[in-house]
C-alpha cells in the first residue's frame, strides 16, 4: 500500500477527547508553554537578588571538574574524599576531562573500591554492613516476590537473578580469599614447625 | 538525625548523621516532612551512577520545614512550608539566567554536563539529599517556594520532580493539536507525560511498558492506549501497526537508563556499567516515531556512552529534544492544573514507608513488588 498526503492524519485523532479528558488542550498553544521559548532571558523570574552567587569557603580542597575554570561559587560537601579511592577520585578530576572514558571508568572502580573500603571497616565498628537488612531482601516475604513474578510476563525477571550475584559476588570472593591466605599461613607455620 | 545512606551497590541503611550546618550565606536548613523515591534513584542504588560514595543520602524529591537560614536569606524564614525542585541553582548563571535551572553552572564542581542535584552522587555535586530528618538547602532564595495552603503533601512532593518533568517531557515533544505521541515507560514519569500530552492537545496517546499493573494505571490514569511489549515479537512494528506504517508524530523516552526489553543492552548498562544506560526505550523510541517527528528525552541516562541508533535518527531527519526539567519553571502553569483537576499528581502513589524502612523500599521499587508505582518516604520527626 503506497503512502499518500492523506494518509497520515488516520492517526485517529479521538473525537471525543475533548468531553472524556479534562483540560484537553488547554496548553495547545506551543508559545504559550511554559518552557517556551527553551532559552528565555529573564533574570527577575528567579529570586536571585546578586549578580553572582558569593562564594562558599572551601574548608578543605574541593576536586572539580577540569572543564570548570574554578571551584564553583557553591558545593556540596558531603563525603569529602579519603581513602585509596579518594586518590583514585582525585586522580580522575585532575587528570581527564568528562569527555574521556578514562574519568568515569576511574571513578566507577572507585566507587567499588570505596564499597569495599567501608565495608571492611564497618567490621571494625559495632554496626558490621549486614547484606540482609540492607538489600531489602526481608521485603520479598512481606510483599509477596515471587507472586509479583510469576505469570507476569515480566521481562526484567531473567536479569533479576544476577543481583544477589552482584551483592553477593564481593562477599564470597572476599571469604574464598581469607580462607586462602589463612590456609597459606598455616601451612607455612607447619612447615615452619616441622 | 536519621539519614538514608548508601553502603554500596544494592545496599542501604539507616544512620545517624549530623543535621547539616548552614555553609554559604543564602543556605537553608530544612526538616524534611515528606520525600520521595525517584525511578532515577535506583540507577544509583545500583551502582550506575559515577562517583556515588558510601556514606550518601539519596533523596531529590522532598517537602519540609524550614529551621535554619543563613543570613543573606530573604525570601524565607524558619516555619515556612516549603517544596523544593530537584535541580539546586543560582538564578544568575548564563544558563540561570536564559532559564535554563537544571544546567546551573555555579553549584556543581565535579561536572559541567549536568548541573545540582539532591542526593544524587558527586557527578551531580555532592549534596545529601532529602531521605533524611534534614537537609541542606543551598541558594534557598532561588529553589524553594513556600507550600500553598490548598496543596496536598502529596502533591506537593511530586511537582519537586516527576510531575513537572512528565509535564516536561511532553512540551519536548513539541505536541502539535491532533498528534499521536507514544511514551515509553509506565513508571511515575511517564503516567505524567502521558497524562501531559492530553493538556498540550495530543489526538492519541499511546504508553509501551512490560508490567501489566503499571500498563493499567497508564489507561485509568492517563487515558492511554497501552501495548505491553513483552506479548509482540517487535514492539516497533506494532507501533508502526498502529499508526498506519508511518510512524507517532511524537515519542517520548520515560525510561532511561535501565531500559528493558533486550537483554544485551541491559546487561551491558545496568549490570556490567559498560554504559551510561541501556538506550532500549530511546532506540525503540527512534525507530517508532515518523519521519521528521520528534524524539523527547526525560529518562535519566549515566555520563558514559550508550549504544544509540543515531544513524536511523539522522536518516529520519528526527528532533531530538532533551534536558533535565528547570521545575521551578513549570510550577505556575502546573499549580494551575493541579488546582483544577487537570494533572492528579497524588493519584500515582502507591506507598508509604518510614524512613526506618528504606532498603525495604528500594527493594520494593527496584524489584518492582507489590504494584509499585511512587513510594513515598516519612522521616520520623515529621
Amino acid at each position: 500500500m503506497a503512502s499518500t498526503a492523506e494518509t497520515s492524519r488516520v492517526m485517529r485523532t479521538g473525537a471525543n477527547v475533548r468531553e472524556r479528558i479534562p483540560g484537553w488542550g488547554i496548553d495547545r498553544d506551543p508559545k504559550d508553554r511554559p518552557s517556551y521559548p527553551r532559552e528565555r532571558f529573564d533574570l527577575e523570574a528567579t529570586g536571585a537578588h546578586w549578580n553572582e552567587p558569593e562564594h562558599q569557603a572551601e574548608r578543605q580542597p574541593r576536586e572539580r571538574s577540569i572543564e570548570h575554570a574554578g571551584l564553583t561559587p557553591v558545593f556540596g560537601t558531603a563525603q569529602p574524599l579519603k581513602g585509596l579511592s579518594g586518590v583514585m577520585r582525585r586522580a580522575a578530576y585532575a587528570k581527564y576531562s568528562e569527555a574521556r572514558a578514562a574519568h568515569w571508568l576511574m571513578l566507577i572502580a572507585a566507587d567499588r573500591v570505596d564499597a569495599w573500603e567501608e565495608h571492611l571497616r564497618s567490621m571494625l565498628t559495632l554496626r558490621p554492613d549486614n547484606p540482609i537488612t540492607e538489600t531489602g531482601v526481608r521485603a520479598e516475604r512481606r510483599f509477596d516476590g515471587p507472586r509479583a513474578r510469576m505469570g507476569q510476563g515480566r521481562t526484567d525477571v531473567r536479569h533479576q537473578v544476577m543481583d544477589p550475584l552482584i551483592v553477593a559476588g564481593p562477599w564470597l570472593v572476599s571469604g574464598a580469599l581469607a580462607y586462602l591466605a589463612g590456609r597459606s599461613v598455616i601451612r607455612s607455620l607447619r612447615r615452619s614447625w616441622a | 538525625m536519621l539519614a538514608m545512606v548508601y553502603r554500596g551497590p544494592y545496599k542501604l541503611r539507616v544512620e545517624e548523621k549530623d543535621i547539616p550546618s548552614i555553609e554559604h550565606p543564602n543556605d537553608a536548613i530544612v526538616q524534611v516532612q515528606l520525600a520521595a523515591i525517584c525511578g532515577s534513584d535506583l540507577h544509583l542504588y545500583h551502582g550506575m551512577m559515577p562517583d556515588t560514595r558510601v556514606g550518601h543520602t539519596f533523596g531529590h524529591e522532598f517537602i519540609g520545614k524550614v529551621v535554619d537560614v543563613g543570613s543573606s536569606v530573604e525570601n524565607l524564614r524558619a516555619g515556612d512550608r516549603v517544596m523544593v525542585p530537584f535541580n539546586i541553582f543560582c538564578g544568575t548563571c548564563y544558563f540561570c539566567a536564559r532559564g535554563l535551572y537544571s544546567n546551573c553552572h555555579n553549584v556543581n564542581p565535579n561536572a559541567t554536563a549536568v548541573g545540582g542535584i539532591y542526593g544524587y552522587s558527586h557527578t551531580c555535586g555532592g549534596y545529601d539529599g532529602g531521605q533524611a530528618e534534614f537537609v541542606r538547602v543551598p541558594l534557598a532564595d532561588v529553589g524553594p517556594t513556600k507550600i500553598p495552603d490548598w496543596m496536598s503533601d502529596e502533591d506537593a512532593v511530586l511537582l519537586t520532580d516527576v510531575c513537572p518533568t512528565g509535564y516536561f517531557g511532553a512540551q519536548l515533544g513539541e505536541i502539535s493539536e491532533g498528534d499521536t505521541v507514544i511514551v515509553f515507560g509506565a513508571g511515575a514519569v511517564g503516567l505524567m507525560a502521558a497524562a501531559s500530552s492530553w493538556l498540550m492537545g495530543a489526538g492519541r496517546v499511546i504508553v509501551v511498558d512490560h508490567l501489566n499493573y503499571r500498563l493499567e494505571k497508564a489507561q485509568t490514569f492517563a487515558h492511554a492506549e497501552t501495548y505491553n511489549f513483552t506479548e509482540y515479537d517487535d514492539i516497533v512494528v506494532e507501533m508502526k501497526k498502529a499508526t498506519d506504517y508511518l510512524g507517532a508524530d511524537v515519542a517520548i523516552d520515560a525510561v532511561g537508563a535501565e531500559a528493558d526489553g533486550n537483554l544485551l543492552q541491559h546487561v551491558t548498562a545496568a549490570k556490567l556499567k559498560l554504559q551510561g544506560g541501556s538506550p532500549v526505550a530511546l532506540n525503540w523510541a527512534l525507530d517508532s516515531v515518523r519521519k521528521g517527528g520528534t524524539v523527547a528525552v526525560v529518562g535519566a541516562y549515566g555520563p558514559m556512552f550508550s549504544a544509540v541508533k543515531f544513524g536511523d535518527a539522522m536518516n529520519k531527519g528526527i528532533t531530538i529534544n532533551t534536558n533535565q526539567c528547570p521545575v521551578k519553571r513549570q510550577w505556575p502553569r502546573l499549580f494551575e492544573h493541579v488546582r483544577n483537576g487537570y494533572l492528579k499528581p497524588s493519584e500515582i502513589v502507591t506507598h508509604r514507608f518510614p524512613l526506618e524502612e528504606i532498603s525495604d523500599a528500594y527493594h520494593v521499587m527496584s524489584a518492582k513488588l507489590d504494584g509499585v508505582i511512587k513510594p513515598l518516604v516519612v522521616p520520623s520527626l515529621a
